[in-house]
């Protein structure tokens, strides 16, 4: 992944400086909790919402277990309609077919070394901004949220909303500074209203879309069966990018892949509801290769791997592959809201970045290892996850990983062998929790000494019920 | 053509294959969810069309063939758009009472063109009702994609009989894939700052609609 995101603090330790950050926990927790709600009722629309995920899961399943076939597919098929497929096995890969491809078409002439984004994960992910900025090729980001980031220099913090950190007041001052140094200037008197920081980007980007040559961006899915692509946006920014340039690149993680047009009936009723809580989201673009005389004459797919096929090898945390970005998981997490994006140290946060980021980049780096336990296993995000990724037992399934490989925490390995014990001898067990249930007056609120200490400075102990569930079992069933 | 990274191309093929070889088969994929979820009766279907469209801020008007003309006139003359951009197979008669510039995409406008035009005016491929979205497929009287994007009013017609479907599983047998598409549900937004809804960004910031009947 990027080399932004190198040298980052543990979680915890990221966590610790921006749960103190006031303004910041004000922002998220108003944004995530408008979203939920709203996500709820859009959810509610549909009463086939159950169906329509467990098809979303078996299609996305059935897609891992023949990828080969349908990238193989999908290559054939993007081939045959105008483009041109690449494949590119990690992050630098991608960057270097990107670049060469860039500087191919500008030619000599740095004017023409720029090129126009659509908001994409995968770009993000390989570093891609930075890259091309090594190189000496401007990419301007066009999605108003990617925009407050790039010109704020700062990082993103939400999959959907990116700047969901900044409030109006602080996009407004970043507005004002930084426009005219990227292109047209903010206009004066640039109040904090929503609706006047829109027209100002709708008016700073408009002369960078009507120039551009190239277009960069990723996809939410591609059709194996017949080499279409499609982007699903709300802005227009996504249009402008892969309509107007002569040429189109596409940065698409493999596991992108749908094998049939008809799949998308289930995906495009599952994503919109999911992520904006919309019926559906203001523009969605579809391409099949290119088309003469409408949009760009030259269509590059870049296959891009990255940590995927590693992450596709783990019986239990491939499953993490059938994301499709929605960022619903972020919106009801409890950690994520209280944390932040940035804590995560990765372009993908939260409860899906949790699990995501650790096997695409693996476990070495210390914010990578504690990633897996940025988490209570409370199991929102599985609830609302439309393709029913089950994040908790992937996060717990990691976290015997990343103990295995002896990071992991020395108490918490010998408890879970005295807990394999107790569950293994149920006559000690009863035995247990019946001592446990009779002294339940003399157990403290926290614990005064030992390795669990640090887990009860920030909360009290469970209080034990007056009699064991399996004593009450026996008494009242009948 | 494929690029010269075969080398690429068969690590992560090879990759793959070793990661999936023990996996199980997955079940099967189960399509028991619904294909509509509403009746498909056409006046109700027509009516949740015009509720959601205009539950997504776009303007929605409705008329009969025989008045298109004259609402298509009005509608331009109360905005006070000078310049209509009409692509090839937009029905002549649509254009009798519109007292504005026409302009033709022949030969193709370049970008900064089409931004000086006051509105556009299409049909369409269909129309979902379900989820309010209205869908180009560059056929006849809908033009390439830019011309729908660049100019900040677009005026689309959706005829009743034959474009109104009720859900996307309806919409997708209907449409090609080999064709550029777009789907439409109300005019360019975002929610970028602090989840507040604004109309209008990049794409055309009035959507203006006309059901057919």
């Amino acid at each position: 992944m990027s080399d932004t995101y190198l040298g980052m603090p543990s979680f915890p330790e990221a966590a610790r400086e921006s749960t103190k950050d006031t303004r910041l926990r004000a922002n998220l927790t108003h944004a995530t909790h408008t979203i939920r709600d709203k996500r709820a009722k859009a959810v509610a629309e549909l009463d086939d919402w159950a169906r329509l995920r467990e098809a979303g899961k078996r299609i996305k399943d059935e897609t891992l277990r023949h990828l080969d076939e349908h990238l193989i597919r999908l290559e054939q098929q993007v081939v045959a309609a105008g483009g041109t497929v690449h494949w590119a096995a990690d992050a630098a890969e991608a960057n270097r077919i990107v670049a060469d491809l860039v500087k191919a078409i500008g030619g000599a002439d740095p004017d023409k070394r720029e090129v126009v984004k659509v908001k994409s994960m995968a770009t993000q992910e390989i570093g891609l901004n930075e890259a091309l900025e090594a190189e000496g090729i401007a990419a301007y980001e066009t999605d108003l949220a990617e925009l407050i980031v790039q010109l704020g220099d700062d990082r993103p913090s939400h999959i959907l909303v990116p700047a969901i950190h900044r409030n109006r007041g602080e996009v407004r001052e970043i507005f004002a500074e930084k426009m005219g140094e990227w292109g047209r200037p903010a206009p004066e008197n640039l109040t904090d209203r929503p609706a006047d920081l829109a027209e100002a980007a709708r008016l700073h980007l408009r002369e960078k879309f009507l120039r551009a040559k190239v277009g960069v961006s990723g996809a939410n899915f591609m059709v194996a069966e017949t080499g279409t692509l499609v982007v699903v946006e709300s802005e227009g920014n996504g249009r402008m990018c892969l309509t107007l340039p002569e040429t189109l690149i596409s940065v698409v993680g493999i596991e992108k892949v749908v094998p049939t047009w008809r799949d998308l009936e289930v995906f495009l009723q599952l994503l919109p509801r999911s992520s904006t809580a919309e019926r559906m989201n203001p523009y969605t673009s579809t391409w099949t290769g290119t088309t003469d005389g409408d949009g760009p004459k030259e269509f590059h797919l870049v296959l891009l791997d990255n940590g995927r096929t590693a992450t596709l090898a783990d019986e239990v945390g491939r499953q993490a592959l059938r994301c499709i970005r929605c960022s619903a998981c972020l919106n009801v997490c409890p950690v994520y809201e209280r944390a932040g994006g940035h804590a995560y140290g990765s372009v993908y946060p939260g409860p899906i970045g949790a699990i995501l980021t650790p096997q695409l980049r693996g476990t070495a780096s210390a914010v990578d290892a504690s990633l897996p336990f940025a988490s209570t296993l409370c199991g929102a995000c599985y609830e609302v996850c439309p393709v029913a990724i089950d994040i908790p037992e992937v996060l717990v399934h990691l976290r015997e990983q990343v103990a295995e490989e002896g990071v992991g925490h020395r108490a918490e390995r010998a408890a879970i062998g005295a807990a394999t014990w107790l569950l293994d001898h149920p006559a000690a067990l009863g035995a247990a929790e019946r001592v446990a249930a009779k002294t339940r007056k003399l157990h403290p609120k926290r614990l005064p000494v030992g390795p669990a200490k640090a887990w009860t400075d920030s909360r009290d102990l469970p209080e034990f019920p007056a009699e064991p569930f399996r004593d009450w079992w026996k008494k009242n069933r009948r | 053509m494929t690029a010269p990274t075969t080398s690429a191309r068969d690590r992560i093929l090879a990759r793959i294959r070793a990661a999936v070889a023990d996996a199980p088969e997955p079940p099967p994929v189960l399509r028991d969810y619904r294909d509509s979820h509403h009746p498909a009766d056409p006046a109700r279907l027509l009516d949740l069309l015009a509720e959601n469209l205009a539950d997504y801020r776009a303007l929605v008007h409705r008329c009969t063939e025989a008045e298109l003309p004259a609402l298509i006139g009005r509608i331009l003359a109360e905005r006070g758009s000078h310049t209509l951009l009409v692509p090839d197979g937009v029905p002549e008669p649509w254009l009798t009472d519109a007292r504005v510039d026409l302009v033709r995409d022949d030969p193709p406008l370049a970008p900064d063109r089409l931004d000086a035009v006051d509105s556009v005016l299409t049909g369409c491929a269909l129309a979902i009702a379900e989820t309010g979205t209205i869908v180009l497929d560059a056929g006849p009287g809908q033009g390439r994609r830019a011309l729908t994007l660049v100019p900040d009013h677009h005026l689309c017609v959706i005829r009743a009989a034959d474009q109104v479907v009720a859900s996307v599983p309806h919409a997708m047998p209907r449409l090609d894939p080999a064709r550029p598409q777009t789907w439409i549900s109300g005019p360019s937004a975002t929610s970028d700052i602090e989840l507040d809804r604004v109309e209008g960004v990049h794409g055309p910031r009035t959507l203006e609609v006309v059901l057919v009947e």
